[in-house]
Parts: structure tokens; sequence; C-alpha cells
């Protein structure tokens, strides 16, 4: 990859290669002075303790890699980028590994079922006879072949652990079927010391249990594929070549060979191959795979583009800025991925039962022998390997281990769908539990963009004829109410004019002449000391005020000629969405700037149920403090950048940004779509994911608790049942299937795209 | 029988000693590069000692197939790793105050514990 970062002189880059083989501090100044030595580079300085290694310098990264190996070391670039290649070696080796584990599950199964039904049928299994010996001698070394052939990982694997200190769902399931095996060896070869009614070979529960417990690890990885569907769809924005402009002629390369500020050609119905900024032509473009948000966007010159984006109409030249794993795709990959491999607050719980879990099992089966050898009916002995048997095998580590990471790691991937980022396990956690949601009032709830929304003629002018005359006085004017006057009679066509004795007074307004007219324009204030009779429009004034608009009145010598009102205006989804936070139990609160009557006709409007007014902004952190003495776990939303310190402080940070123009890892959870409806979908998912975690650790703890005691046979006193080894190996090995079954459901949640 | 239950209580013993109570000892490593196996249910070596306030590179090599052994974590380091199959994947520990910090698999099949000094 070429990741250049930063650019010195014309065509001079910085790239950086990852190098191997160097073991000594010794080998970087041998490696950096192979790499000076190359003709174009300007510096090399390498990283020993991350063994990689920066060059400056206008050269391709082949002839550096040549360099290096000529050194004695190994280098590549980066390989992170490399994300599609990843993931078809993936798939390659998961296939592989699947029919790897259907092949031994078929050879179990092909010994174990016809063993089953045989003693179903005829109910013995037991060695009586010096031809039954023989014949069930010859099963225990068939049976022995299928536990070596289908069944060695498990055994190596145990031996290693054990070898380790450690054990695992290997150690159970080598140990209970091993025990099977031993015992009805033991039968076989020496029936005679073993009670009449305690010669029965345990065969077919060997290999049954090797069989679907190797089916339900092939059923896990199918299942397990699914989970990571999201960020194979994200992978797979990513384009493969880009045409790129060189020598005033347009190639197709490699995505890996663009530079930094190349010119990079996209024609209509192409993706975008790497972030930059449009420099010739107009288009729209498909930007939902990144932000969720449907409506294809309007791209002029100097806009940004960003990699895995769809262009939808015109072909356009653009600047490339980001390259590699800078740009914002690759970015969101490498977040999501983060993200679904961390674990929420409620997984540690699981993990620290899971680290006591196998030994404790162990002994469970030890002391289950030993009581059924005390005290239990004859043949105590067959009682006792039973139990101690299907106690090993129907334990389950996994499940409980599976529980978490499976739910948030589908939970985190149709969050990124829906344009929501969320940055690890605990904010998940902590998003779904919000009780307050603060929104700041400009940008977030609102366009933050004030416009003129009325325009109320009292004279005979006409509307166009009063925004001519009111934008001319305002375009010397830089507060933004005035820019909403100007922006609105530029929207008309209207042209302005020349203005002469421009004069702004404060808190009221501002006055000029134009074309000898004496122009007014300001609020109550202002009209009545220049003696302008607006007493008939107080009222219409005021129920403008009410409307959440800011009211203002133009006049021209001195007569009322217009009430103009600006609003900066709800978003269009803002109301339902807050209305869909509501639903879902959480207060919304406001925040502004804006005096108490504003606020609380914007509130009013929106569905916001309490507001702060007149908050200045270094003030939004102590209203989140004073949330939180409350009781209530707040969230708030911002841009990220301005709100930061409020976003920092609340127990879950929300940076709204607008399209794909937004620092991603800003906050706890980034949306990358401008509507609220992102934070309506981010608790929603939250709330989904969190549920789906909370029924999989039941689930796995219920099965756990319940099956144990089980299987060592408590309920036999009572209803003279103990349970089957074989059907407590079916209920193993489908029991993490259940629990990856069960994350998959919520790739069915649906985020509300409009 | 009174054999068979001290045999059984002596075997409960060996199992708490052997699994909880016994502290095997640490690989200690140099500036040189280290590769952990990732194959049998183990990580190997599993117990790594390093020092302290060096960052380092951490080399895992994934040799089993299954998916358990697909994600190495350190939970304390907010590190999470996926490691593709019969690769070197490197993984960059910062700096690091004393202390001892496990890293595993998502299901804690695989376990290990950097132990810095």
């Amino acid at each position: 990859m070429t990741q250049a970062t930063k650019h010195k002189k014309e065509n001079s880059q910085t790239l950086t290669l990852m190098v191997d083989g160097a073991s000594c501090s010794s080998c970087v100044m041998k490696i950096e002075n192979s790499l000076k030595a190359v003709s174009g580079v300007e510096n090399a300085s390498m990283n020993f303790a991350d063994r990689t290694v920066t060059i400056t310098g206008s050269v391709e990264s082949a002839a550096l890699i040549d360099a290096v190996k000529a050194a004695g070391y190994a280098a590549s670039l980066p390989s992170t980028e490399n994300d599609d290649e990843l993931l078809e070696e993936k798939e390659r080796s998961d296939e592989a590994y699947y029919k790897h584990l259907i092949r031994d599950t078929t050879i179990a199964l092909g010994l174990g079922v016809p063993l089953m039904l045989y003693g179903l049928i005829t109910g013995d299994m037991n060695v009586q006879t010096s031809l039954e010996r023989l014949a069930w001698l010859a099963i225990g070394l068939l049976t022995l072949g299928v536990m070596i052939f289908s069944g060695k990982h498990f055994y190596v694997g145990a031996w290693h652990s054990f070898k380790n200190h450690s054990a695992n769902m290997d150690t159970l399931i080598a140990l209970g079927t091993g025990t099977a095996w031993l015992y009805s060896m033991a039968v076989v070869s020496a029936p005679a010391i073993f009670p009449e009614m305690a010669r029965h070979v345990y065969f077919e529960a060997t290999a049954m249990i090797i069989g679907l417990i190797n089916l339900g690890l092939a059923l896990e990885l199918k299942a397990r594929g699914r989970t990571s569907e999201a960020i194979k769809r994200l992978i797979g924005l990513q384009p493969k070549t880009a045409r790129v402009v060189r020598d005033s002629k347009e190639v197709d390369i490699d995505i890996k060979d663009v530079r930094l500020d190349e010119i990079v050609r996209v024609r209509p119905g192409e993706k975008i191959p790497v972030d930059g900024e449009i420099s010739e032509g107009t288009t729209t473009i498909d930007e939902s795979m990144l932000t969720g948000e449907p409506m294809a966007v309007e791209k002029k010159i100097g806009d940004r583009v960003s990699a895995g984006t769809i262009n939808k109409s015109g072909s356009f030249l653009f600047k490339a800025e980001k390259v590699g794993k800078d740009t914002m795709l690759a970015q969101i990959i490498g977040m999501v991925k983060r993200a679904q491999n961390s674990k929420p607050p409620i997984g540690r719980m699981a993990d620290v039962i899971s680290s006591y879990f196998v030994p404790v099992v162990m002994i469970i089966a030890v002391v289950s022998a030993l009581v059924w050898l005390n005290f239990g009916p004859e043949p105590t002995v067959a009682f006792a390997i039973i139990s101690a048997t299907t106690v090993l095998i129907i334990a389950c580590p996994c499940a409980l281990g599976l529980a978490t990471p499976m739910s948030v790691m589908v939970g985190v991937g149709k969050a990124a769908e829906a344009g929501v980022l969320i940055r690890n396990g605990e904010a998940l956690q902590t998003a779904s539990k919000i009780t307050a949601m603060v929104l700041d009032k400009t940008g977030t709830i609102t366009e933050g963009v004030p416009a003129v929304t009325d325009v109320i003629t009292t004279g005979d002018r006409n509307e166009d004829e009063i925004l001519r005359l009111a934008s001319s006085l305002e375009a010397g004017s830089e507060h933004p109410l005035a820019l909403a006057i100007v922006e609105s009679a530029q929207k008309r066509d209207i042209k302005q004019a020349k203005i002469s004795g421009f004069d702004a007074i404060s808190g009221q307004g501002v006055k000029a002449t134009l074309d000898g007219l004496e122009l007014l324009f300001g609020n109550q204030t202002l009209m009545q000391e220049n003696a302008v009779a607006i007493d008939d429009y107080i009222d219409k004034a005021q129920a403008l005020a009410t409307q959440a608009k800011t009211p203002m009145y133009f006049a021209v010598d001195n007569k009322l000629q217009a009430i103009i009102a600006v609003a900066d205006p709800i978003k269009k989804d803002s109301i339902a969405a807050i209305k869909r936070l509501r639903q879902q139990g959480i207060k919304v609160i406001m925040l502004t700037g804006d005096n108490r009557d504003t606020a609380k006709a914007v509130a009013r409007l929106a569905g916001v149920e309490d507001f702060f007014a007149e908050v200045l902004p270094g003030q939004k952190a102590e209203k989140i403090k004073e949330l939180q003495a409350r009781g209530e776990i707040v969230g708030m939303s911002g841009d990220g950048i301005n709100d930061a310190p409020a976003l920092a402080l609340a127990n879950v940070g929300f940076a709204i940004g607008t399209g794909t123009d937004v620092a991603i890892e800003s906050a706890d959870v980034t949306l990358m779509r401008g509507s609220l409806h992102g934070l309506a979908d981010a608790i929603a998912i939250s709330k989904a994911t969190l549920r789906n975690i909370k029924q999989n650790l039941f689930g796995a703890f219920i099965y756990n608790i319940a099956g144990v005691p089980i299987a060592a046979g408590l309920l036999y006193p009572w209803i003279g049942v103990l349970l089957n080894p074989v059907i407590a190996g079916a209920a193993m090995a489908f029991s993490s299937l259940t629990v990856v079954s069960n994350a998959n459901r919520l790739r069915l949640f649906k985020a509300n795209t409009h | 029988m009174l054999i068979i239950n001290i045999a059984g209580l002596a075997l409960i013993a060996l199992i708490v000693w052997w699994f909880w109570l016994y502290k095997p000892k640490e690989a200690v490593l140099t500036d040189s590069d280290i590769v952990i196996k990732v194959e049998n249910g183990v990580y190997q070596p599993s117990r790594l000692k390093i020092a302290a306030d060096t960052p380092m590179t951490l080399y895992f090599q994934r040799m089993d197939p299954s998916p358990c052994a697909e994600t190495v974590q350190f939970p304390d380091l907010e590190i999470s790793a996926t490691l593709a199959l019969n690769e070197k994947v490197p993984i960059a520990i910062p700096a690091l105050a004393p202390g001892k910090y496990a890293f595993h698999c998502q299901m804690q099949m695989y376990k290990g514990e950097l132990h810095v000094e």
C-alpha cells in the first residue's frame, strides 16, 4: 500500500513498509542505509518497535522492497488494506475446514448410528459370550479408528492444553469419550472383573459424540460466517482498480498504486476508488453504503467524495487526498472490526466463569462417580461411568464464551449498515441504558442554517422588491440572520443594489440609504425609536415568535413595508426521530443558546419535553453533569468538534456527521447520517443487541446449570432418569449452535431509513 | 471402596493443583522476534515476560483452522486482532506499566498472559 501521508516536494511521498526478520537493533541501520541507497529516496527511518520503516522520496514501492530483500530481510507493504484478499483467504480456509468437519462427522456417525440402532432394537450391548467378546473387540478397535481419524483434534488439543496447565472444550470431550471407550474396552478384555450387570459397552456413545460434536462445529462455522456479513459487505465496497490521469492519458491501475494528489476519473455507475476533492465536473453520488442516507447527494467542484460510494450520473475528475488505510471506508472497516471484537462489560462475568469452568466440571464428574459408587444401585460401576461421561460431555463452556461476542459481532455490523459506528462494546452496552438524551438545537434538531420563512408585506411593495431592498441593506452585515435574508434574495435571483450610509445600531438593527430611500431593518425598538407605526402588526409578529421564528420589521422612509421572519428550520425528520427516542423511554432534552421563548417554541415544535435555554457553549458540559447528578444516564449528541468536552463527559457521546465529512472515532458512537433517526437507530440496535446477549447468556447458564446436575443423575432417585451420553453429546453440540443462531436473529433488525 | 474414595479425592486435589495452583514458568522476551503459535488449543508460548515501558511487536501464527482460534484479544489494552490462517500476524504492544495483562480468544479457550516487569 502506498500509504503516503504528506508531501514534501513534487512527486515526493511518504510510504511505510513492514519489515520482517529484523531481530536486533543493529539491523535498523543496515535496513535504513540500504533504502537510502535507492535512487529517489530522500530519507528512510525505521521504527524497530513495530517493525516498520517510513520512506520519503519519489520511488516505487517495489524497488524499496527489493532493496530491503537485498540487505537480507523481508519487506512488504502493510497488509491491512488487503482486506478483501484476507477475507477470500478466510472464506477458503473456512470452507476447507467445513468439509473436513463434515467428513469427520460422516465417518463417526457412520459407525455410531448403526451401533446405536442395534442397541436400541436388540437392547443388548452386553458382553456375555466369547463370540460377543470377539465382535465387540473388533467394534472397539473400529471405534478407536474413528477416535483417531475423526476426533484426533480433540485429543491432541486436550493433551497440549493439559501440558500447559489449562483445560478447554477439547479436554471435556477427550475425557468423556475416552472414559467411555476405556471402560468398554476393559469390559471386553476382562469381563470377569465386572459384575454381570455392568458388562455393558459404550462404543456407540464414543462414536456418536465425536460425530455430533463435529457436526455442531461444522454448523456453527456456517452460522458464524453469517455473523460477519456486514463487514464483508463493507470490504466489498472497495473497488480494485482506479482510472487515473497520468501524462495526460487516462489509465486503469491497481487501487494500491493510486498516489496522493493524483487526478482520478470516475464515470457514471462506477465506484469512487479513493477519497478526494472534485476538481472537474458535477454529479450525484449514492453514499448510502457509508452513511445509511438513501438520498443521492449532489456534488460539484470542491466537494469531497469518498471511496466505496457510487457515482450515479456525471463523469468527473477528482484529486486523491486520502488513499489506502486513510480513506473513510478503510477507517470505518477498521473501527467496525475492532468494535466487533470488543466485549461489553456484561460479557466479563461469563469470562470469569469460563476461566474456572472446565476444571470445575471435571471435579463434578469425579464427585458424581464417587457418589454413584458409594450410594448407587447395582451395577454401580456402570452408573458411575455413565454419569461421569455424561457430565463431561454435556457441559458446554463454548456456549457461555460465545454468548456475548456473537451478538456484538452481528449488532455492531448491523449498526454500521445503518450508518451508526459504535466504538466498542462498552459504548454499546451504555447506549442501551441511556435514560436522558441531550440534543444540541442548532445543527442537530435544526438544519443549522437560518432561512427566511415568512415575508408579510404591509405596504404597496411586493415580496421581491422588499427582498431586493432588504438584502441590499443586509449585504454589508455579517449577522447570521442577515445572511439568511441575502441568501433568500439570491435564491430568487434578486440582485443587490449599492447602498450608502450604512449604520448598524447595536441590539436593534441596521439602516442605510438606497436611491434616496431611507431603509430601516430591525426589531420593535428600532421601529419605535424611528417613529414607524407598527402597532397594528405587533400581534402578527408575536404569532411568528411563538412559532419559533424571529420576526423583524422592514420600513422604507419611516413607513412599515414588511415583517420578515427568519428561522432555523427543524430538520424534516427530527420530529419523528425524537418521537422514536421518547417511545424508547428516553427523556429528550434540548440545549440551546436561544432565549427562553424561542427555545420553548422550538422545543414544542420538535416534540422535546425539556430544554436548557441561554446556554453558552462552555456551559454544555455543566448541564450534562447536572443531569448525571440527578441519576440520569446521559447521551449527548453534537458535531463532535465544538461539543467535544460535553461529548466526552456524557455517558455516551454521539457525534453526528453530515454525510461522509465526519471525524470517525471522535465519540463513542458516530452517526454518519445527519438525521436524528441515526440516534434512534443507535439506541434501538444497542437495546436489541443487549437483549440478545442476555438471552444468550441466560440460555447458556441455564443449559449448564440444569444440564450438569441432570447428567450427574440428580433426577435418578426421584424419577429414575439417567441421561444417555449420546443425548448429552447432541445437546452439547447444538447448544453453541443455538447461541450463534440466536445472535444471527439480530440480522433481521431494521433501521429506520427514509 | 475406601481406596477408590481416596483415589477420587486425590484426583480432585490433583485437578485443583494442576489447573489452578501450579504456575508454569514464563518465556522471557528479549528484542528478538517472537512468534506465538496458535495451535491445538494453546498459545505456544502462552506466558510471556516482557520489559516495562518498551513497545514491542508480537507475531501470532495461527495453525488451527477452527474459528475459535481466529481472534486474539488483549482486553486491558483494547487490542483485538483477527488472525489469518498460517500467517504471522504482527500485533503492536504499546509501552506498558508493570503488571499482568491477559490475552485470549473470544471464548477463552486459548489463554495467555503478558507479564510486564
